[in-house]
């Protein structure tokens, strides 16, 4: 009957412009965005960045992460084990993103923790307590706090260490490079300089594996 | 004869409100694809009362392509009622977005504004006045195939 023929065109013409729309908006976001971080080159690597692994590592990741994020304490472990399966090979440079609401103190956590030298060990209890220290979405740094003494931390020296004002100086201007580079959600990864094609696991891998075929 | 007349103007009256309804369904088909274009191709997040007009807008696309094959011209049953209270959030969410109701009466609290620059599609496109238009369309239509039912005076739709 004509009248399913009617149906069946309108719905397959809608499908195939969906289709083609979104490829055509995703290759356009990828060549800006590509853009956008290679002529800001200059705003993903920071002096007082944290940085993990050999210095003359040929290829670098860097993350700009929240705390408070799910997604990244999720790809952490991922992250971790490339780093481990390619020890001396790439290194990672971590940024800050705190989106979340009260992310900017669990941020302030890690600089202190940093001071003495216990950042590592205070990120993975963070993120594998996260779901203890977040709810709906906010970050409870007291509640942190209460854990954050397994790691080794001393807690007294921490939350003076946190009032620092240069920590504050810190988020600012990692939030800054973030928007220049269009790091709008976290966790956004740079691979040498360059964004991932598009968000996932394997995107991630291919991007790392490409650089080091590149360099190695 | 007479058989034979009626017949022939059954048909052409359930031509009539299937081309109505296929109508209505591509405003409808049309609309959910572009609100799932904005939110999962263009990464814009709906704002709460987008959400609301979601929930009224998505099911509108499978009741009225179900409609059509075969014909059930009165789908307005069960359709309209979703048309009506999905009109209402949208007046509602232009009013807000034209800052005709004040900013403390809306729902959003936080996460996305209904009322900012991020429902401007082109910089010219308010998406809030597009789901309005949709759903206006989509009403005037299934009012359309209530009338052709004879279930309401014709002249409540050539006042529309």
């Amino acid at each position: 009957m004509k009248q399913s023929h009617f149906t069946l065109i309108a719905l397959l013409l809608m499908v195939v412009a969906f289709t083609i729309a979104a490829l055509f908006y995703n290759t356009g976001l990828e060549q800006v965005q590509n853009e956008r971080a290679s002529s800001n080159s200059a705003a993903l690597i920071k002096d007082y960045s944290v940085r993990e692994g050999d210095p003359a590592a040929k290829v670098t990741i860097v993350e700009f992460m929240d705390p408070a994020c799910g997604t990244c304490a999720q790809f952490y472990p991922f992250v971790k084990q490339m780093m481990k399966y390619y020890t001396g090979k790439i290194n990672l440079v971590v940024r800050y993103l705190p989106f979340h609401q009260g992310s900017d103190q669990m941020v302030a956590m890690l600089e202190a923790a940093r001071k003495q030298d216990k950042f590592w060990p205070v990120l993975e209890l963070m993120f594998a307590t996260q779901t203890q220290w977040t709810h709906n979405h906010v970050a409870q740094p007291e509640i942190f706090l209460g854990i954050i003494e397994q790691s080794g931390v001393d807690v007294a020296r921490l939350r003076m260490d946190m009032q620092d004002p240069a920590i504050q100086r810190v988020i600012k201007q990692d939030l800054a490079d973030g928007e220049a580079l269009g790091a709008d959600k976290t966790p956004t990864f740079f691979v040498n300089g360059k964004p991932l094609p598009s968000f996932g696991y394997r995107q991630l891998q291919e991007l790392v594996e490409d650089e080091l075929q590149a360099y190695y | 004869m007479v058989d034979q007349i009626d017949v022939v103007q059954k048909t052409a009256l359930q031509d009539r409100q299937w081309r109505f309804i296929f109508c209505a369904w591509l405003v409808a088909a049309l609309s959910t694809l572009g609100s799932l274009f904005f939110s999962e191709v263009m990464d814009l997040i709906p704002c709460v009362l987008c959400w609301y007009q979601r929930i009224f807008m998505f099911p509108l696309a499978l009741i009225l392509l179900l409609a059509l094959h075969p014909l059930d011209s009165r789908v307005w049953r069960y359709a309209l009622p979703l048309t009506l209270v999905g009109l209402v959030m949208t007046l509602y969410h232009c009013l807000l977005f034209y800052g005709l109701i004040p900013e403390s009466l809306q729902p959003c609290r936080q996460g996305v504004s209904c009322a900012d620059d991020s429902m401007v599609l082109m910089g010219f496109l308010p998406i809030p006045l597009l789901s309005l238009a949709a759903f206006a369309i989509i009403t005037a239509l299934l009012l359309k195939v209530r009338v052709l039912a004879g279930r309401l005076p014709a002249a409540v739709i050539e006042s529309l």
